[in-house]
């Protein structure tokens, strides 16, 4: 009945891969939370500014490298890639990004 | 099936500590080809005339959103029978809200597909009563088992995310593991596995759709089962009925709290089954702004916090945690919607629970012949049935 094996160890995004926004995800910005969400059918994540803005940047055209570095450049911060891969890698396991495009 | 209650937590308090809706569900009318045994909608639907005009539903979707309302089902009934649902879609893409179908898939024609997906329809959520033609059939009263699979094939060519539902009772509870089967077949993203909950038709055929407990818990196993072979291809909800609790569920994430409900006529409601509570004077859309329905009026206001609670609500120290469960159900088994659900086993009349309980188990899961027969959702029966219940609305 599946011809994947889902059991497989998922593989760790690495700099290289490009995610993008799982298509059944609408991420917007919602006045009356003061905050982006995600929405899905039938449900909402609100999402905090820091998770926002590293899943407004995955649009599956940047690798994990280019957007730590937009971001770094954006936020005028160094040493951000740890809590960026941690955070794509979570975000993927929720199903709400895609590894690579 | 949702993480609203994430959400909700951190929502804005508006005015006066209440936050905004995030669940706007407007049920286009209660016209429906299907006749379900466990219908949510009021058994004197019948009885309500004069559905909504276009304008009058844009104007509703222009004042939700305003509000803070993100999520959008048009419901029904069968949604698909208004002609006008395209151009209701399409504001409400435009206004930004997260768009959800929810249909029988009578009527979802290749063209009205193609109508949906250019007016920028988010989501489909397709019913069926079961994995087998004939039990389908009988559940809804209809032959529609082959339309519905012609159906979803179409759902997925136009590419539309797909929830498949099914409601889950004493007939089909056996053939869980073939229901999962079907909506992998299907590519479902989705699969709602929603336990019957016993309001509106429902209530009125419990007898025959209530389960045993081990039909329950064996169902529960399998869908354990799938879970853990199929992963993140389908995402399987399975939603307990409450009878087979001993505390109620936080229903609706509290009364006027995520969730705002527009009936066909435009009486607007604190929950799909609100209508069914007497005492209870619900607003109408027609002439009242939606702001004022949802901050100021009786209605949402009456079960919202904890100052309508009786015993043992009022001393309980679960009370934030369930917010004393369902007024529908307090109301059809105890005559009061202000008393506890009578699900919490703290409730004086959770024997009440028990005993439907007690006689699923000596009904047993077999189906017998001199079985009382099904009641189903149809014109007359909704007719007949509101001259034998006192409905106040």
């Amino acid at each position: 009945m599946n011809d994947t094996n889902p059991n497989a160890p998922q593989r760790a995004p690495d700099a290289t891969s490009k995610p993008k926004l799982n298509r059944l995800f609408r991420l917007q910005f919602e006045p009356a939370q003061d905050a982006h969400v995600l929405l899905y059918p039938e449900g909402m994540v609100k999402l905090n500014q820091s998770a926002a803005q590293i899943l407004l940047r995955c649009d599956g055209t940047r690798d994990i490298a280019a957007i730590v570095a937009d971001l770094e450049q954006t936020f005028n911060a160094t040493g951000l890639a740890p809590e960026v891969e941690t955070f794509i890698a979570h975000a993927i396991e929720r199903g709400w990004l895609e590894p690579s495009a | 099936m949702t993480d609203l209650s994430v959400a909700v937590q951190h929502a804005k308090a508006d005015r006066a500590g209440i936050a905004p809706p995030l669940w706007l569900l407007a049920e286009l009318t209660y016209r429906c080809p299907l006749h379900c045994a466990f219908c949510y909608n009021p058994v004197n639907y019948a009885e309500q005339r004069g559905e909504l005009s276009t304008d009058e539903w844009l104007r509703v979707l222009r004042e939700a959103r305003a509000l803070g309302a993100a999520q959008l089902g048009f419901s029904g009934g069968e949604p698909l029978l208004r002609d006008d649902l395209e151009v209701l879609v399409g504001e409400a893409r435009k206004l930004g809200f997260y768009t959800n179908l929810i249909t029988s898939g009578v009527g979802l024609t290749d063209k009205r597909l193609d109508a949906l997906k250019e007016n920028g329809l988010d989501h489909i959520q397709l019913s069926f009563q079961d994995s087998t033609q004939e039990l389908n059939d009988f559940l809804s009263s209809t032959k529609t088992f082959d339309l519905k699979n012609r159906v979803a094939r179409a759902i997925k060519a136009h590419d539309f995310p797909m929830v498949l539902n099914c409601v889950l009772h004493r007939y089909n509870l056996p053939h869980v593991d073939k229901i999962i089967d079907m909506a992998l077949a299907m590519g479902a993203e989705y699969l709602e596995l929603a336990n019957t909950q016993y309001y509106g038709w429902a209530h009125q055929n419990r007898a025959q759709l209530m389960p045993t407990e081990a039909q329950l818990r064996e169902a529960e196993a399998v869908v354990e089962r799938y879970r853990k072979e199929i992963g993140n291809r389908c995402k399987i909800f399975f939603v307990v009925p409450d009878y087979y609790e001993t505390r109620p569920k936080r229903c609706m994430n509290g009364w006027g709290s995520v969730f705002l409900g527009v009936a066909p006529d435009g009486a607007a409601l604190p929950c799909h089954s609100a209508r069914s509570l007497p005492g209870l004077t619900f607003p109408n859309v027609r002439d009242t702004p939606l702001a004022d329905v949802w901050y100021e009026s009786d209605a949402f206001n009456r079960f919202r916090g904890f100052d309508w609670m009786k015993e043992p609500c009022r001393s309980c120290d679960e009370k934030t945690h369930d917010l004393g469960g369902c007024r529908c159900q307090a109301y059809l088994l105890t005559q009061d919607p202000a008393n506890a659900d009578p699900v919490c086993d703290k409730s004086p009349h959770h024997e009440k629970v028990v005993r439907v309980v007690r006689e699923a188990a000596q009904r047993g899961a077999a189906l017998t012949a001199d079985e009382q027969p099904v009641i189903f959702r149809n014109d007359a029966n909704s007719r007949r049935l509101a001259t034998e219940v006192t409905h106040k609305d």
